[in-house]
């Protein structure tokens, strides 16, 4: 039993870190989407954060500045994104394409300098009396503020959505534009600010791949995490209780991947590492198939065209 | 005695789109407590002139007063904070939100909680006779339940101007009849009611006086009352308006299509599923199908088209043979033409010109096609032949279908569909938004057909146009149909009845028997 | 947006069609020039290593031509998807498995082949690219699964397998555990086209691609039902067009032509099954579609200017120590520029506000 308990702290910390970035990620996106737009260029944001952030945090010495400048540089790369869909009407799934291409190539170009370097750890919190719990102590309540901060942000999204008016207008938004349009919101406005906020919030996912998750820069360290965010909105149907089930179960999927090679079973570790897109394809085709229910929770909007003068 | 002052005066309004002039140097008073009619046909300026006032568009020049005042409405915001209220003639209306969410959404005081709104919603709408239930959510409710969403939205705001875009086009005569009483209490209460149609006979019962546009100017006001709709109809069109032949007596022949016990289901929210529909068409008649949007309509055509196939093959009938599990192409071989209710989107791609167009149905019946390759040169002989039987006004068949008014494009898609000289043609909404001389073309293209032997089956929303096209009528109700009744023998007003709910003989399960919605 | 704003023309502008890649291309090179500055670089100097010198010799030309190739190839399948708005964004995956399986041919046969190799290869290689995309177009018209997301995902499954295979079962066993297989027998190479450079049959093959995906579009039945379906869903219900069978076609079609491109690679010019047999083809092949609009002889010219791109990028990194991820910023900033300016084909740019009524 004993042995048991020792497994199961550490597994459960590690579930909880692995689903973080994409806890963030998704919640981001999922805000975006909700609003009509779709956004494929996440992968290309989350780098940016993660290069920025780990910049940042590596010439100051202040994981907090990292988080708050990947924080920022994501939403720049998430403003590009709103002016050319939005302003200049763009198709949104190439301009996504483009924005994960150009990430994915500045984030190599800035970041050469940084390869390598070492950087101090994200401190842990602790509790007073809770992460001194036996078990689940350190792994529930010993972690650092990022794992609760994303956790805390499901409730928060959640609550903006359903209970306030910005998230009722928002909701309208990508429900039907014409209409939100027809009433006299400003549509463009609207999704640009989700935008924004879905930028930011792969920034941060970025950067707690790289100050926290692997502290380090590595091109291309995300390793399709974006892509993966964005199956998990469709996963959760758009609700955001469920994107925090979701990314428990790919935080549980990435673990069970790292156990099964270090306990020895005789699967060669590239196959192992499929374990997560294999994963996200099933996920993806479980929801998919209940055409009825997508189209019930999907904003009727999503990924549409908006011309203000029809 | 002091003329009142003008609710809403405007004066030398202009607008200009690329390729057209909307609104001409347009005055028009409205005076408190008056029901005042909007007419024209479609494309006339009603609804540009209408989106300004709204603040939705801003004219190019001229002047709006509201109760004395010089004002400038920038947006629909300011619109509302003004005291004016619109009701889309297409409903701004959010399916998966709840009544009472659409309507917060839709009115300008943000800080009401939904509770309140929902206590303040169930008293407006007694008090006007609009049930509504302010948790349901707007994919459940009806066509006409819808209208009241909107209706009690502006009524909420304590409205001193109503705008009503073209209201009754989605409703059954007896919710007409509720309407207008509506409208009645409140122009009583002295809110004035600015009301858009291009249904004569309804504005000579209701409105007090009618301003008529033509190509965006001001052409004449009147008072209704004193006019017939003849008189009004050519104030409209500018000149005397010819109306189609029809032969005495339909001479039929064997039935064309058939449909037995056509049942459907679906898994897709928001649709309808068919129960038990019989029809028959023969060659030679025109059978229409009345009901209001929503009903079955379009699960009705996409079963006859091809467009959903049909588990019970035997259930759709061309000239005997079964064809339920045929799609779209082997139907048309089979003789089969179809104008689909959507014109830009379904009937015709906007990006595509007009002899690729063509080719999109044409490809079945006509040798444009051979060998896998495309003969481009056939297609827009067929496209210009079309244009010129039909008097298409285009620039030519390179013209992108996008390019042409909607009377110009529904009559080359009907062309399309009559010069292929089909055994059976099935039509949904023929001159819905369509301008009075094409629809005229369309109606008389229509007879012609059917005098020609085709088996002509309408499915339209415009009684009117029924009782002109048709030799029977049925109506679709809750996704059941009547027995056709020839059109001759029965009244707007029982028709009105039947796509109420009223079905005299058949049970219907949910007990609508004598329910008017 | 009231200081800028957008005005529909109405019609599209044929004029602007033309004009906006070459827009598009003029703006990225304005911005690399600011770019080399910012960097420390000479922006003159390294425009022309980037841009000029790369292709100032014969042989020069010859390699533009070899990197043109596979994004050619790829180029023409993609947007063909992307009229039928099938989004086919795992190209590179759908390489990698041409790669794996027609390379994989050559090496069953090593030292017993003769000339039937290469043509079993080739044959081979298209339909690893077919087989790994048919599993998107399956789970899209089976499960309505967004082909966008599976295809994506096979991709990084492939690369995960090829360095499987290239570490266990495909790795030379005479090659001091290095990873990589054996070079290939000259029967199982791809001829070379042109004395002195590397010009493979694989650029023939491109444009015979070029030439097919053309008439494909622009003269057949099938090319129209393509372009109905990508425009106007319903209106290709109403047309009786069967959409399954084009989803198919388009998805097949472009993994076929992506695993023609990954053959082409190991049996061209690396001449063997490395770890990484593309520098992320299938993806720039994405913005070569773009750029050359969709159309096949567009994609042509598109191709060369992003090979261009590709050998620019390590030619500056020899001749000026430039950092070679700057290839990756060009070609992103490129598709960028194209999209904004595609806006100028539909609407034309006022500027100033709005007057409002009186």
């Amino acid at each position: 039993m004993s042995e048991f308990a020792v497994f199961l702290g550490p597994v459960l910390a590690a579930m909880l870190t692995a689903a973080t970035p994409l806890l963030f990620a998704a919640l981001g996106e999922l805000v975006v989407e909700k609003s009509g737009v779709l956004n494929l260029g996440v992968e290309g944001m989350m780098l940016a954060g993660a290069v920025i952030g780990f910049m940042v945090a590596a010439s100051t010495g202040s994981s907090t500045l990292g988080f708050i400048a990947a924080a920022v540089a994501g939403l720049v790369m998430g403003a590009l994104f709103g002016v050319l869909t939005l302003g200049l009407l763009a198709n949104q799934v190439a301009t996504g394409l483009a924005l994960t291409l150009f990430g994915v190539g500045l984030s190599a170009l800035v970041g050469q300098g940084w390869v390598g370097r070492p950087i101090a750890d994200v401190p842990e919190l602790r509790i007073p009396g809770l992460t001194d719990l036996p078990v689940i102590g350190p792994a529930l309540f010993g972690q650092d503020a990022l794992v609760y901060l994303g956790l805390a942000m499901v409730p928060a999204v959640h609550w903006f959505l359903f209970s306030t008016r910005a998230g009722l207008v928002l909701r309208a938004v990508g429900e039907n534009h014409a209409a939100a349009h027809a009433l006299g919101y400003k549509v463009a406005r609207i999704r640009f600010l989700a935008v924004l906020f879905g930028g930011a919030m792969s920034g941060i996912a970025g950067a707690y791949l790289s100050l926290d998750y692997t502290p380090m820069w590595a091109e291309n360290m995300t390793a399709g995490r974006g892509w993966i965010a964005l199956a998990l909105v469709v996963f959760a149907t758009w609700k955001p209780g469920r994107v925090l089930l979701g990314a428990w179960l790919f935080g549980g999927v990435t673990i069970a991947q790292l156990h099964v090679q270090g306990h020895g079973f005789a699967v060669p570790a590239q196959l192992l590492s499929m374990l997560p897109y294999l994963a996200t394809i099933l996920v993806l085709v479980a929801i998919s198939r209940d055409v009825a229910r997508i189209r019930l929770n999907a904003p009727a909007c999503l990924g549409k065209v908006f011309h203000p003068d029809g | 005695m002091a003329s009142p002052t003008p609710r809403l005066d405007l004066r030398g309004i202009t607008k200009r789109f690329p390729g057209c002039l909307a609104n001409d140097h347009v005055d028009l008073a409205l005076l408190p407590g008056e029901i005042h009619a909007l007419l024209g046909e479609n494309g006339a300026g009603k609804s540009t002139l209408v989106k300004i006032i709204y603040g939705v568009q801003h004219a190019d020049s001229g002047t709006l007063h509201w109760e004395g005042r010089e004002v400038a409405i920038s947006d629909p915001h300011a619109a509302r904070r003004l005291g004016i209220g619109m009701v889309f003639q297409h409903f701004s209306l959010f399916d998966t939100l709840t009544v009472a969410e659409n309507i917060a959404l839709g009115i300008e005081d943000k800080t009401t909680s939904l509770k309140d709104l929902a206590v303040r919603i169930r008293a407006v709408s007694e008090r006007y006779g609009l049930a509504l239930d302010p948790g349901r959510h707007v994919f459940d409710l009806s066509v006409g339940e819808r209208q009241r969403v909107e209706i009690v939205r502006c009524l909420l705001q304590d409205p001193r101007l109503l705008i009503m875009d073209e209201p009754t086009s989605v409703l059954t005569p007896q919710e007409v009849g509720r309407l207008f009483e509506t409208l009645r209490r409140l122009a009583a209460e002295g809110c004035t009611i600015l009301y858009i149609s291009h249904k004569l006979e309804e504005i000579r019962a209701l409105c007090d006086r009618a301003t008529v546009l033509r190509g965006g100017k001001v052409v004449a006001t009147c008072d209704p009352r004193k006019e017939t709709a003849r008189s009004l109809a050519e104030m409209m069109i500018g000149t005397s308006l010819s109306t189609p032949e029809r032969a005495a007596a339909a001479v039929t022949g064997a039935p064309r299509l058939e449909v037995r016990h056509l049942s459907t289901t679906t898994d897709v929210p928001f649709a309808t599923e068919l129960k038990d529909v019989s029809l028959e068409v023969r060659a030679g008649e025109i059978l229409g199908i009345a009901g209001v949007a929503g009903n079955g309509q379009a699960e009705l055509m996409a079963a006859l088209s091809g467009e959903t196939l049909i588990g019970d093959e035997g259930a759709v009938l061309i000239e005997g043979r079964p064809v339920g599990h045929l799609g779209p192409r082997a139907r048309r071989e089979l003789g089969l033409a179809f104008v689909p209710e959507e014109r830009l989107g379904r009937g015709a791609v906007p990006e595509l010109s007009l002899s690729e167009n063509a080719l999109l149905s044409g490809y079945a019946r006509e040798p444009l096609v051979r060998s896998g390759m495309v003969h481009f040169g056939r297609a827009r002989s067929y496209a210009e032949k079309i244009i010129d039987l039909f008097n298409v006004v285009t620039h030519g068949h390179r013209a992108e279908a996008r390019s042409l008014s909607g009377g110009n494009l529904q009559k080359f898609i009907i062309g399309r569909e009559i010069l292929q000289k089909p055994k059976l043609l099935i039509v949904g909404q023929p001159t819905w938004g369509v301008d009075a001389g094409a629809a005229a073309a369309i109606h008389q293209a229509l007879m012609d057909l059917a005098r020609g032997g085709t088996a002509v089956l309408v499915i339209s929303q415009d009684l009117d146009e029924l009782f002109v096209l048709c030799d029977r009528i049925s109506v679709l109700f809750h996704g059941r149909l009547s027995p056709s009744t020839p059109s001759h023998q029965t009244t707007v007003e029982q028709i009105g009845l039947l796509m109420g709910g009223l079905f005299g003989n058949s049970g219907d399960d949910e007990g609508e028997v004598g329910r008017v919605a | 947006m009231s200081l800028i704003r957008l005005e529909p023309r109405g019609h599209a502008s044929r004029a602007m069609v033309y004009l906006t890649p070459v827009l598009a291309v003029a703006l990225t090179l304005a911005s690399g020039f600011l770019l080399f500055l910012a960097l420390g670089f000479d922006p003159v100097k390294a425009l022309h290593a980037f841009f000029i010198q790369p292709v100032s010799t014969a042989r020069g030309l010859g390699e533009l031509v070899v990197k043109a190739t596979p994004l050619v190839l790829i180029g023409v399948g993609l947007a063909i998807g992307f009229r039928a708005n099938v989004w086919n964004i795992g190209a590179e995956g759908q390489l990698t498995l041409g790669a794996i399986v027609g390379g994989g041919i050559g090496l069953a046969f090593y030292g017993d082949g003769g000339w039937w190799v290469l043509p079993l290869m080739v044959l081979g290689g298209v339909a690893g690219g077919m087989a790994w995309a048919a599993i998107p177009a399956w789970l899209k018209l089976r499960f309505n699964a967004s082909e966008i997301l599976t295809s994506l995902m096979l991709t990084y499954v492939a690369l995960l397998l090829l360095n499987y295979l290239i570490n266990g079962p495909y790795r030379d066993p005479e090659g001091f555990a290095f990873p990589e297989s054996r070079m290939f027998e000259p029967y199982a190479t791809l001829p070379h086209l042109i004395q002195g450079t590397r010009v493979h049959l694989g650029s023939l093959f491109a444009l015979l691609a070029v030439a097919g995906g053309w008439v494909l579009m622009s003269r057949t039945f099938i090319g129209f039902q393509i372009r109905v379906i990508g425009l106007t869903p319903a209106a290709a219900g109403y047309a009786g067009f069967n959409e399954k069978r084009i989803v198919w076609l388009t998805l097949l079609l472009s993994g076929g032509l992506a695993g023609l491109a990954g053959l082409g690679e190991v049996a061209g010019p690396i001449g063997q099954i490395t770890p990484s047999v593309s520098p992320g083809y299938g993806f720039t092949a994405i913005i070569v579609a773009f750029l050359g609009r969709l159309h096949p002889v567009g994609i042509l010219l598109a191709g060369l200017l992003m090979a261009l791109s590709f050998i620019g990028g390590e030619a500056a990194q020899i001749a000026l120590g430039l950092p070679k991820a700057i290839t990756g910023v060009f070609q992103g900033m490129l598709l960028f520029f194209l999209l904004a300016c595609d806006v100028l084909i539909r609407y034309r740019v006022r500027f100033g506000a709005r007057r409002a009524a009186a």
